[in-house]
């Protein structure tokens, strides 16, 4: 059990291995209900595969993962745990081309997941007001009719944060969300997340340290599988190990 | 696939029935706008075929399974068919048996095996058209997909199934024929095959039947149910972690698409007259593949025209040069596949705004 009342999401001395590589290695982490936390790292310093671990994609040899009121995320699997309330963005923006923007929010909002309710289901005013709020927060309300593959990569992007919106998760697990935007799509996205965050815990995994600095929340960085240092963007950056591995560079 | 394709489909299919219907037994047959049975009953094969076609378009074209061994399903619901019009012979076979099939009394079989219980009660036969095709497709798609079996792997595993099956039937000790299978037939419903308003009224039931199962399919690929089906189709996993269970939705899909297949076979088997287990084989199932590739994957309508349209072209192929039909099925193929993408129902709703959700990815995520 997690000591914390507030504690959301627990990780303990979590590794994962593949084919003997330490992909994590005795990974450790907590994350406060309400928090917003940053997650920077080099290439294949296992922030993915964190978010793998989590959302039960992949399963750890070792360690506990443990959500809210302990529950253990590493017995269930991906759609027992998006339905706990844990949703994710992907680093490669992942949303279902041949339907429209619409479509998309629609089997992204909360609700029965289960074929028998979903071959009758009629959308009703409720899950369109939703939608349209969605829309309106994610700046695509122009575009709702247009097929989500034609979108732009930045739109993809937006699209992608406004399904997990649409999710009603506790916990938004988001990888890379400014990857590939412009300078004024990356102030917006920053904006957005805070947006997010208001009554939920966010997990983001940036590259871009000008949204890292945008985001002005705790900062975790990852290094080889594991915590190399944990703190506001100053401390970390001015820690000489993470200045070694990854700002250094 | 639009509104409007269907609607042309569905008048199409029930008009052509009807009309081939009138033209058979209203026009005299001296005259040139009589349709000769022969024709009526090769049509009703046809819309058959259409109904397997539809069946693999469902599967395939909006779930990304492609499966290698839909004909298996047809066969069932032909082999339960074929058992009630078996019964139905009664003592007119060549050896007089009021209960045993001639094959079995050949056998020096001397009682019924269970299996052929009930099948002289129509409604029951009916009952085990639906449920045999059903009951596989439930156990082969539960194992199948729960264990997250797709792609490559799950079309080989379909191809396993039918081979199986056309081995098993081809046994004289299944009791099932052998290689004979099932043949001379007498009456369907106490009303005698041969006779030419039968044969009508068998090509009306299999278009009213085809309209059906094409309204059902339809519904369900554009309910909210198909658009998650859609989704699985083209990224499986994101469906995972919106919480929706993949497995389930194929394993609906799954199942209804094995019942119209094989009310399909049930449908044929009275048209032609015969099942036996070359109707397992496995070709016959690259073949619907085909027909629906040439109508257009994921439109249901095109599955449909896919269908009849290479069925002609095989029944005047076979008739002028019949040792070349494999080598013109292959090439249509490949040329379909090369060249036409979206088949023939891509060609026709060119430049024309479809609605997105229908278009399959070209190559279907795993
Ligand atoms: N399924 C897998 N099989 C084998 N190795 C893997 C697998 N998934 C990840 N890895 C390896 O684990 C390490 C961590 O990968 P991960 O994707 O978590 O890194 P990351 O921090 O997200 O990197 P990036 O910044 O490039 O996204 C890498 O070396 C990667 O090659
Ligand atoms: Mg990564």
């Amino acid at each position: 059990m997690t000591d914390h009342a507030d504690t959301l999401l627990y990780l303990d001395g979590v590794t994962v291995s593949f084919d003997g590589f330490r992909a994590l290695n005795a990974l450790s982490l907590v994350l406060e209900r309400g928090e917003m936390r940053a997650v920077i790292g080099p290439n294949g310093a296992g922030k993915t595969t964190m978010m793998d671990v989590i959302t039960g994609k992949t399963r750890p040899d070792t360690g506990r993962v443990e959500f809210g009121q302990g529950t253990d995320l590493t017995r269930m699997d991906e759609p027992a745990i998006a339905a706990l309330g844990i949703g994710r963005k992907f680093q490669k923006p992942t949303v279902f081309e041949p339907h429209t923007v619409w479509d998309n929010l629609l089997l992204a909002l909360a609700g029965d997941r289960r074929p028998r309710f979903t071959l009758w289901a009629r959308e009703t005013d409720e899950e369109r007001d939703r939608i349209r709020e969605i829309l309106n927060t994610i700046r695509l309300a122009e575009h709702r009719d247009r097929r989500a593959g034609d979108l732009s990569h930045g739109q993809k992007q937006w699209l992608e944060i406004g399904m997990l919106l649409a999710q009603e998760p506790q916990l938004l697990l988001v990888d890379e969300p400014v990857a590939g935007m412009t300078d004024a799509e990356t102030e917006q996205t920053a904006e957005l997340l805070r947006e997010i965050n208001r009554p939920r815990s966010v997990l983001v995994v940036e590259h871009d340290m000008a949204c890292v600095r945008a985001l002005g929340v705790k900062v975790t960085v990852l290094h080889e599988g594991s915590v190399l240092s944990e703190g506001s963007i100053d401390h970390v950056s001015a820690d000489p190990r993470v200045i070694e591995v990854y700002l250094g560079r | 696939m639009s509104t409007l394709s269907l609607r042309l489909c569905l008048l199409g299919v029930l008009g052509g029935a009807i009309l081939l219907s009138v033209l058979n037994l209203a026009v005299p047959a001296t005259s040139a706008m009589h349709v000769p049975t022969y024709t009526v009953a090769l049509v009703g094969k046809y819309l058959s075929y259409a109904m397997l076609a539809l069946a693999v378009d469902l599967v395939w074209g909006f779930a990304g399974i492609l499966s290698l061994g839909h004909a298996a399903f047809f066969a069932l619901g032909g082999y339960a068919m074929g058992m009630y019009l078996m019964r139905q012979i009664g003592t007119r076979g060549v050896y007089g048996n009021a209960i045993l099939p001639d094959f079995m009394v050949f056998l020096n079989w001397k009682e019924l095996p269970w299996y052929w219980h009930g099948f002289d009660n129509a409604a029951f036969a009916i009952l085990m058209v639906l449920l045999v095709p059903a009951v596989l497709a439930l156990i082969f798609g539960w194992l199948a997909f729960r264990s997250r079996v797709s792609g490559v792997y799950l079309s080989i595993i379909t191809q396993a199934l039918t081979y199986a099956l056309l081995l098993a039937f081809f046994r004289n000790d299944m009791g099932f024929g052998g290689n004979n299978g099932l043949t001379d037939f007498k009456d369907m419903f106490g009303i005698p095959l041969q006779a030419e308003t039968t044969r009508c009224g068998l090509l009306v039931a299999t278009a009213v039947f085809l309209c059906i199962a094409l309204l059902i399919a339809r519904y369900t690929v554009t309910s909210r149910f198909g658009k998650v089906l859609i989704a699985v189709r083209d990224t499986e996993s994101r469906t995972r972690f919106l919480g929706y269970r993949p497995e389930r939705y194929k394993l609906f899909v799954w199942v209804l698409s094995a019942v119209i297949a094989g009310v399909g076979g049930a449908l044929y088997v009275p048209q032609v007259g015969i099942i036996n287990p070359s109707e397992f084989s496995p070709a016959n199932s690259i073949e619907a593949v085909i027909w629906v590739a040439v109508g257009g994957r994921g439109t249901l309508a095109g599955a449909v025209l896919g269908a009849v349209l290479v069925n002609l072209g095989k029944t005047v192929f076979t008739g002028a040069l019949p040792e070349l039909w494999l080598f013109a099925l292959g090439a249509l193929f490949i040329l379909v596949t090369l060249l036409l993408p979206g088949g023939i129902m891509g060609l026709l709703t060119r430049g024309r705004a479809r609605p997105a959700a229908t278009t399959p990815a070209p190559e279907p995520a795993e």
